[in-house]
């Protein structure tokens, strides 16, 4: 990215190991500037989701953990702060299949995402109704148990909690996932909303390269642990391979980007 | 002859009684199997512990109200200490592990807590006697109004802190998905340290309960097996069943040992319990309420 300012979020080529010995991110730089919508796109196991965790520091609950490269956000570098650290700072994670609590109603699903906030009940009650302006739908299932709504609810729910943290960025996973076509469109509006309305930064793992593309200004393609190929939203949509691989556009099926002789990685770890 | 309903009625009552104090120990273990999934074997041992502090403060002149306090940071120190040396260290390890760790806590809890103090038995008096009194032309035990008063009192406090209070929103947050609830910023060693105090609350009430009939002493550390056929019928996740399950052992066990016990040669009411309990393993599983596995299509 050409902007002068210094991006909200810049990943500087990040290695990630599971459990001490799975290599997954060999390497992945990339950056979100203020008030942008970034893509991170690529197919099953890329490292999308490891990518966002390591920003989120989710992983080290998994016994993951970032063996190189820095993470810098807001100007500080993160990579050693607790998620609870992180989520005070304004970055929080929308999770890969939502993970709303089953037993908790969704109003109270809502008012755990402020939890780390010290402002007074007045504040949490004025989110509360920005939410609910967003999402009319979650108003009127406020008091049903998370458990028992749509797939298209619970991922509202996940949304509007991880707002309700007053978040300068979300990292979002795969809202799309599992979701109508015309829900997931309503889903992308929305956080395109926010992202106008209240200045939210998002970087926005999906496997829809189409719906995201559409509504993010930058894009990322990870294979493989590494980022292949980055640019505008509208340069990504319109190039022949992204169209061919991500898209769907070609008759002759997916194939990998390895096959692709004609195509020039542009690698950003060397740059 | 006619049926003695009135004694019958005696007999229910003082067995919903002593039922409440099972229910008190079954909730220690269901608060902290569902927060920190730990099946926490040593809950027994921090009945022990709050019980026996408790009485030594006593002994040595303290009043009932700073006994109390002191006991009650004892068991907040030991929710840190379990946090700081178990939980964090074993953070993602399978169910078995962190059960076995709980095993090693018991013995530690009991060792420390009776080389700092005694095993000797000790009386407890909280100035409430053992008396009968007459409710409706029924005797009941003045000391068992009040203990199961104070059960009450605590089933209530524990559901509106959970219900209605921003911690214990999150402690049910991490109770349901501990993943999510660090996503949201939920630091999951402070609920830990909060979890682990409410039990030893719950241990505290349980202690000197069991503690005031028995006398303080190393057994009633084993009224934590009692807990497991309330565990068995009420389901290990749910705290309604919890105290369902422990009024209705404590009923079904007296009950049985009265009405049942003179045909089968007596002696029922020490085994009754798990007989129930196995009966109720086959036909119910998950317990009684087992918490509704939400499955959506
Ligand atoms: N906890 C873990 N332990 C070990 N390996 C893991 C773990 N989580 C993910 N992986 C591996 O890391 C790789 C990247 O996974 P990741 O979930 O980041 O991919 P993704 O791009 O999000 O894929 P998807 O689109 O399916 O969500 C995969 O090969 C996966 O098997
Ligand atoms: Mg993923």
């Amino acid at each position: 990215m050409s902007e002068t300012a210094k991006p909200l979020l810049s990943v500087n080529n990040i290695e990630v190991i599971y459990d001490h010995v799975i290599l997954v991110l060999k390497g992945v730089s990339l950056e979100v500037p203020e008030g942008g919508v970034v893509a991170l796109l690529g197919a099953n196991g890329a490292g999308k989701t490891t990518t966002l965790k390591a920003i989120s520091n989710l992983l080290h609950a998994e016994r993951g953990e970032v063996t190189k490269g820095a993470i810098e956000f807001d100007g500080e570098q993160i990579e050693k702060l607790t998620p609870n650290a992180l989520v005070k700072r304004g970055v929080i994670q929308v999770m890969e299949g939502r993970h709303c609590f089953e037993h908790l109603s969704v109003e109270e699903n809502l008012l755990t995402g402020a939890y780390t906030r010290s402002g007074g009940r007045g504040a949490i009650n004025r989110d509360l109704e920005m939410v609910y302006g967003y999402f009319p739908r979650l108003k009127e299932r406020r008091k049903s148990l998370a458990g028992y709504t749509s797939g298209g609810e619970q991922q509202m729910t996940a949304i509007g909690r991880a707002l309700m943290s007053r978040p300068k960025m979300i990292l979002l996973d795969e809202p799309s996932m599992g979701l109508a076509p015309q829900l997931v469109e309503g889903i992308f509006e929305t956080v395109k909303r926010l992202n106008t309305e209240e200045g939210v930064s998002f970087l926005l793992a999906e496997q829809n390269t189409n719906m995201a593309l559409k509504f993010a200004t930058y894009g990322y393609i990870l294979e493989n642990g590494r980022v292949v190929m980055d640019g505008d939203a509208e340069t990504l949509g319109s190039n022949e391979d992204v169209k061919e691989f991500y898209l769907g556009l070609s008759a002759g099926g997916r194939k990998s980007y390895r096959d692709v002789k004609h195509y020039k990685r542009r690698k950003r770890w060397l740059a | 002859m006619a049926f003695d309903w009135l004694f019958f009625l005696e007999v229910l009552i003082a067995g919903l009684l002593s039922g409440a104090m099972y229910s008190l120990v079954a909730l220690g273990f269901v608060l902290i199997f569902k927060a920190s999934g730990v099946f926490n074997f040593a809950q027994g041992a921090m009945v022990l512990l709050a019980a026996l502090t408790f009485v030594r403060l006593v002994e040595m002149g303290a009043p009932l109200w700073l006994a109390g306090v002191s006991t009650l940071m004892v068991m907040v120190v030991l929710a840190m200490l379990v946090e700081r040396l178990v939980l964090r260290q074993l953070v993602n390890q399978a169910p078995i592990i962190l059960f076995m760790a709980s095993i090693g806590l018991n013995f530690f809890i009991e060792g420390t807590a009776q080389g700092v103090w005694d095993s000797d038995v000790h009386a407890l008096d909280l100035g409430v006697p053992d008396l009968p009194i007459d409710v409706f032309g029924m005797l009941i035990s003045q000391f068992d109004i009040f203990a199961a008063a104070m059960v009450a009192a605590l089933v209530v406090v524990l559901a509106v802190f959970f219900q209605k209070t921003r911690i214990g929103r999150a402690l049910r947050a991490v109770a349901d998905d501990h993943q999510a609830a660090l996503s949201v910023g939920i630091p999951l060693q402070t609920i830990w340290v909060v979890v682990w105090s409410v039990a030893g609350v719950v241990a505290l009430v349980a202690g000197l309960v069991w503690g005031s009939k028995l006398g303080v002493q190393f057994s009633i550390s084993l009224v934590a097996l009692k807990a497991l056929p309330v565990l068995i019928l009420g389901g290990f996740t749910s705290v309604p069943g919890a105290i369902i399950g422990g009024l209705i052992i404590g009923a079904g066990e007296k009950l049985a040992e009265v009405f049942i016990g003179p045909f089968v040669g007596g002696a029922i009411e020490s085994w009754f319990p798990y007989m129930l309990a196995m009966v109720f393993l086959l036909f119910r599983p998950q317990g009684l309420f087992g918490e509704k596995i939400i499955e959506r299509v």
